[in-house]
């Protein structure tokens, strides 16, 4: 059984590469080839025709995709999530000394206060800050719209935010052409090294617990495909397991910069993998648990309140206005069910429920299970704003 | 008609710059730069945008394609859901193409044919060379081994290739294979 998986260097691509490079694939029987490439536009042209059979991808963009946002409709499906968080927000060294405290990172309600005298200072000086995101449906975009939007900075309207690619962030803000970037490692830290950014908030401190890239497959492809595509699940939840285990840290950061992969430097991979970013150059390196979060509390199951979230921010920033219809096709696009069937059996724990109330847990929660046990900490939105599922118009109504 | 092919590789946008200009009332800009690409795309105000899959600014078009209100006409990828087949070859072919709304089907095609065409060209072009300088650097592995026999066994030239060629014989080997063997390991036995 053959499978091709497309992604974008990025450490968060680890598990399926893991997954093949350890043996984990190839003891379900699955033969797993990986592709990349270096824009998400070409990940998912390469999924949708056939080129690859599943990709590594930002969440937004598999809902988007099948709601026909940008392009004509084609439903795509994801029974797994790669990881939550793993994200910074990297400013300009001048801009970070305003609004940051130094040598560690910032509160963001604070970091966020202090952002909009600057915000309002450029503003009536004609020239908008601007932001640098990965892609217009990333989950970078809305967690660093989310964070802006609640401190008092309008989106759109008082800072500019547009599209950067991961490589060339360090040198967008080097240049001046950004201010700042909300990306993935390694680039905070690359740009870090160069000293063309210092690092001030992690996207984890915004959602404790956020959704970030997906494993995403053609919803006929996984109906094709479903024996190949479980035995896949069953094999990244071995990688994530492998993954977060400190032994391993060395060996994984170096199989994920060979030049196959990311193509990068394994000092850097390794600080991401083990919660440890060096904030500004010539600093002291800060361990910010829970800065990837690839597999404890289930973090891979694709709970379907995930994906109603990131349709209400959709929502929100594209201006289209809430509907119910396309509300219910993006929370399909995620497929407990999938998940549930691939690890049945298995030592790995099967939440109860498909979907939960995001951000209200603020202490640890113990929950209703399928199968095993488990333990959910925090998950918190920084404002501690909470989303029900169940209504999302008023959600809507009450954010800023 | 105005059309923008946007490649980091100056050699293939001037393949595919040269495949279009038979193409009538046809005019063609070709944009190598990163930085500033978007403000070009504008001034340029493109009706048909042509850029190969490998390129990262992909995603930076895309968008600026998706919320730009300063292109009077908005760009979309490909023109429609009927121009599948077009739209497959062309992803193989490794070329992503962006067309104002509006412009004659029939005649995109057409365009986009000339422009996949060019692009598989180009990757011929790209593999013929590859494969030319393979069988070069293999010609001189097989020299060098044949030099390693003839020092270390005495052996004359045409011995030395004679062996060669029969060790790849009974192993199943390609002979160049056999000969980068034999350097190897004359390398790991300390040889200069």
């Amino acid at each position: 059984m053959e499978l091709t998986v497309g992604f974008l260097p990025l450490v968060d691509a680890c598990l399926p590469i893991l997954a093949r490079e350890h043996g984990f694939a190839e003891d379900e029987g699955l033969s797993l080839r990986l592709m990349k490439d270096v824009s998400w536009a070409t990940v998912l042209d390469r999924l949708l025709y056939g080129h690859s059979d599943a990709a590594h991808m930002v969440a937004p963009l598999a809902i988007a995709t099948t709601l026909g946002r940008g392009r004509p409709a084609q439903p795509l499906s994801v029974p797994f999530v790669l990881g939550l968080n793993g994200n910074a927000i990297t400013m300009r060294p001048d801009l970070a000394a305003r609004v940051a405290p130094e040598g560690q990172l910032g509160d963001p309600a604070k970091v966020g206060a202090a952002l909009r005298e600057v915000v309002a200072e450029l503003l009536a000086q004609g020239r908008p800050l601007r932001f640098g995101v990965v892609h217009r449906y990333s989950s970078h975009n809305y967690m660093l719209r989310y964070w802006l939007a609640a401190c008092g900075i309008r989106p759109d309207r008082d800072v500019e935010i547009s599209t950067v690619p991961p490589p060339f962030c360090a040198d967008a803000l080097d240049a001046g052409d950004v201010d700042a970037i909300c990306v993935g490692e390694p680039w905070n830290s690359v740009a870090v090294e160069r000293g063309a950014g210092r690092i001030v908030l992690s996207t984890a401190q915004i959602w404790r617990r956020g959704v970030e890239k997906v494993l995403t497959l053609r919803e006929s492809v996984l109906d094709e495909k479903r024996d190949a595509v479980e035995r896949l699940v069953r094999a990244m939840c071995r990688a994530g397991r492998h993954f977060v285990d400190p032994e391993n840290w060395d060996a994984n950061a170096d199989i994920l910069a060979r030049s196959e992969y990311l193509d990068g430097d394994p000092v850097l991979i390794k600080r991401a993998i083990s919660d440890r970013l060096l904030l500004s150059r010539g600093g002291e390196i800060v361990h910010y648990p829970d800065f990837m979060f690839q597999y404890r509390e289930a973090a891979n199951f694709p709970w379907v309140s995930q994906a109603e979230w990131l349709y209400t921010q959709m929502v929100r920033w594209d201006g289209t206005g809430f509907d119910a219809a396309n509300a219910s096709k993006a929370a399909r696009v995620f497929r407990p069910d999938v998940y549930r069937s691939a690890l049945i059996g298995t030592g790995e724990p099967l939440p109860g429920a498909s979907s939960k109330v995001e951000g209200s847990l603020r202490q640890k929660t113990t929950v209703g299970m399928q199968q095993g046990t488990m333990t959910l900490e925090s998950n918190r939105f920084f404002d501690g704003v909470v989303f029900d599922p169940a209504t999302q118009r008023d959600y809507l109504a009450k954010l800023p | 008609m105005r059309i923008a092919i946007v490649d980091e590789s100056a050699a293939r946008a001037s393949i595919i710059r040269e495949g279009l200009a038979t193409v009538e009332d046809c005019e063609i800009f070709v944009v190598t730069e990163r930085r500033g690409l978007v403000a070009r795309i504008g001034e340029i105000e493109p009706d048909i945008v042509l850029m190969d899959l490998g390129n990262p600014s992909r995603d930076v078009l895309e968008e600026y394609f998706a919320v730009s209100r300063v292109l009077a006409r908005p760009i979309a990828m490909f023109v429609d859901e009927s121009d599948d087949e077009s739209i497959a070859a062309s992803i193989d072919a490794g070329v992503s193409a962006y067309v104002v709304d509006g412009l004659a089907a029939s005649r995109i095609r057409s365009l986009l044919d000339l422009a996949v065409r060019r692009f598989n060209a180009f990757a011929r072009l790209q593999s013929d060379l590859a494969e030319a300088r393979g069988q070069l650097a293999e010609r001189e592995t097989i020299d060098k081994a044949k030099r390693i026999l003839m020092d270390s066994r005495g052996l004359p030239e045409p011995k030395a290739y004679a062996e060669m060629r029969s060790a790849a014989m009974s192993q199943g080997r390609r002979i160049a294979e056999i000969a980068d063997a034999i350097v190897t390991a004359h390398k790991l036995m300390g040889a200069k």
